[in-house]
């Protein structure tokens, strides 16, 4: 393994959530969120806050590590943080980045988090309120194109077009995640199981997406502690490895007024090579799936462009049944995902992924070795990652 | 395809008036584009040194590097690369609106580079990948006044 990477050098010791609230409901502000689900991830850990020395997050994240810092008191500060990007495409990313500092030696124990409170701040799902707009946002704001279903749903309707993909494959992950986030008591959606029919007759948000091809809006917080694999050992019962993390874009994933050249694309086509190239691991090494539900659409793409289907098959491979944890063959977003479980900005996928490793899911694939967790489908800037146990590393 | 209407069918706008009004960047990358559209003209970028047509406007030309771009008058009409037809409002301006349709349109006669307008009729018509249409510059009469290119199928 001459090739530097951070596989078997990096660890995942803890994890922490807050309760997840429907969006404006967190009785306690951003901020608070974001500490109280560091020191869960602490405590998850077994160790102190103080031994905290860096901070990575991601979509511009309101809450600095600077005020962190110094609202847990930390001894110093070595590592500080953003993930460029856009959306939850940086929630990969954000553990690589951590991965990364730890790999570099930039620091000893770093934490990736995200916290969200759209009641205090503006809500993803609405368009801005201004009364002017310039840049690339002029060529689409003034049609009516604002949110995110909006920016992203035309590269769904091609997808369809170019390679006959059925609506069906939207319902079956829809369903899937509902399926699954009733058996997790921290889903949002749990106590609300989702049937075929109400799913088929429920609103349009923008054609080609119904209500429940969309991610949910929620207020909370996450956080994932990495520290290095040695030191891992030392301090969690079950380390979860980080194999492999990768973020980017294609050709052009940045070109405006959606010029991009190849459109109907998850954007992990030039990822994935590096990803499975750098953990040693293929597509039928993954055990369970979280794959980032901004919208349906994107996770048919996202599975395909990860090798675990093809344009010829995924109406096959993504039906109901295959998807369901823990007998299907693809068992996929195991916690109810961004559509069911929490918005966490996909920082929630990821802690699934770790949990699945872990063997503590509330909807464990028996055995689980290698999980897959990508963020941010069909934004400029993706990232994805895989986990893995011990054995794993090879 | 040299006939344009230069007034939208319907008299008035396509989306309900409100939506944040589109002015040229501050930098004035796309100045040539919105100048155009007062003239009921279709100008895109294209690059002096390589001919590579390209859109949204840039200050380099993605193909060779060269900061050397023109602005051409491009014939405004293309076919449907991609659609959707939003139902929920998002913005108040649109809160009794309906569904309207949204296009993605490809201009073969410009490097098949890309646009977003909306698809003038009736917002419950069938859409077709593929379809020819053409453009209709829709006037806005805001301060500073403003035009946005729709689209209608031909």
């Amino acid at each position: 393994m001459n090739e530097l990477t951070i596989k078997g050098r990096v660890a995942v010791v803890g994890i922490g959530e807050t309760t997840y609230f429907k969006r404006g409901q967190s009785p306690d502000p951003e901020f608070k969120l974001v500490l109280k689900a560091i020191l869960a991830a602490c405590d998850d850990a077994g160790i102190s806050p103080r031994a905290i020395d860096g901070f990575a997050s991601y979509s511009n994240d309101r809450n600095m590590p600077a005020r962190l810092a110094n609202a847990l008191g930390l001894p110093e500060l070595r590592f500080s943080n953003m993930q460029w990007g856009s959306g939850g495409g940086g929630a990969a990313a954000a553990i690589g980045n951590a991965a990364a500092a730890v790999t570099a030696g930039y620091a000893r124990c770093v934490v990736a988090y995200r916290g969200l409170a759209q009641g205090q701040f503006g809500r993803f799902g609405s368009g801005a309120r201004s009364n002017h707009v310039s840049g690339p946002q002029a060529f689409s704001v003034p049609y009516g194109v604002m949110s995110p279903a909006q920016i992203y749903a035309m590269r769904t309707t091609r997808l369809f077009h170019d390679h006959n993909v059925s609506p069906d494959t939207l319902k079956a992950v829809a369903l899937a995640a509902y399926h699954h986030a009733q058996a997790n008591p921290r889903a949002v959606m749990h106590g609300r199981p989702l049937d075929a029919e109400t799913y088929d007759s429920s609103r349009w948000i923008t054609e080609p997406f119904r209500l429940f091809d969309c991610c949910l809006e929620n207020d909370g917080a996450a956080a994932v502690i990495v520290m290095a694999a040695d030191e891992a050992r030392d301090v969690a019962s079950t380390p979860v490895y980080p194999l492999s993390v990768q973020q980017g874009g294609p050709h052009r994933s940045g070109a405006t007024v959606d010029n991009q050249p190849d459109y109907a694309t998850s954007s992990f086509k030039t990822m994935v090579p590096h990803l499975y190239g750098q953990a040693g691991v293929g597509p039928s090494d993954i055990d369970v799936v979280q794959s980032y539900e901004n919208f349906t659409g994107a996770v048919v793409m996202s599975l395909i462009e990860h090798g675990l289907a093809t344009y010829d098959n995924v109406n096959e491979v993504l039906a109901y049944d295959n998807l369901i944890a823990p007998n299907g063959s693809l068992p996929l977003n195991t916690s109810g995902g961004n559509l069911a479980e929490c918005y966490m900005h996909g920082l929630g996928l990821q802690i699934e992924a770790i949990r699945q490793i872990r063997g503590t899911s509330s909807n464990q694939v028996p055995g689980a070795s290698v999980a897959l967790a990508n963020a941010g489908p069909m934004v400029e800037v993706a990232s994805t990652a895989l986990y893995g146990t011990e054995e794993a590393l090879g | 395809m040299t006939e344009q209407s230069t007034t939208p069918t319907t008299g008035g706008t396509y989306l309900a008036p409100g939506l944040a009004a589109p002015r040229p960047a501050r930098d004035g990358l796309d100045q040539p584009y919105w100048d155009g559209t007062r003239r009921n003209e279709l100008w895109v970028q294209r690059c002096k040194a390589c001919d590579t047509y390209q859109w949204g406007p840039e200050w380099m030309c993605h193909a060779c590097q060269s900061f050397d771009i023109s602005w051409v008058e491009v014939d405004p009409a293309g076919i449907i690369y991609s659609w959707q037809r939003p139902h929920h409002p998002v913005h108040p301006a649109l809160n009794d609106q309906g569904p309207y349709i949204v296009v993605l349109v490809e201009l073969p006669e410009a490097g098949n580079i890309r646009m977003i307008g909306n698809l003038l009729g009736d917002p419950l018509q069938t859409v077709e990948i593929g379809a020819r249409v053409e453009a209709v510059f829709e006037d806005h009469a805001a301060e500073p006044p403003y035009t946005l290119v729709q689209w209608k199928v031909w």
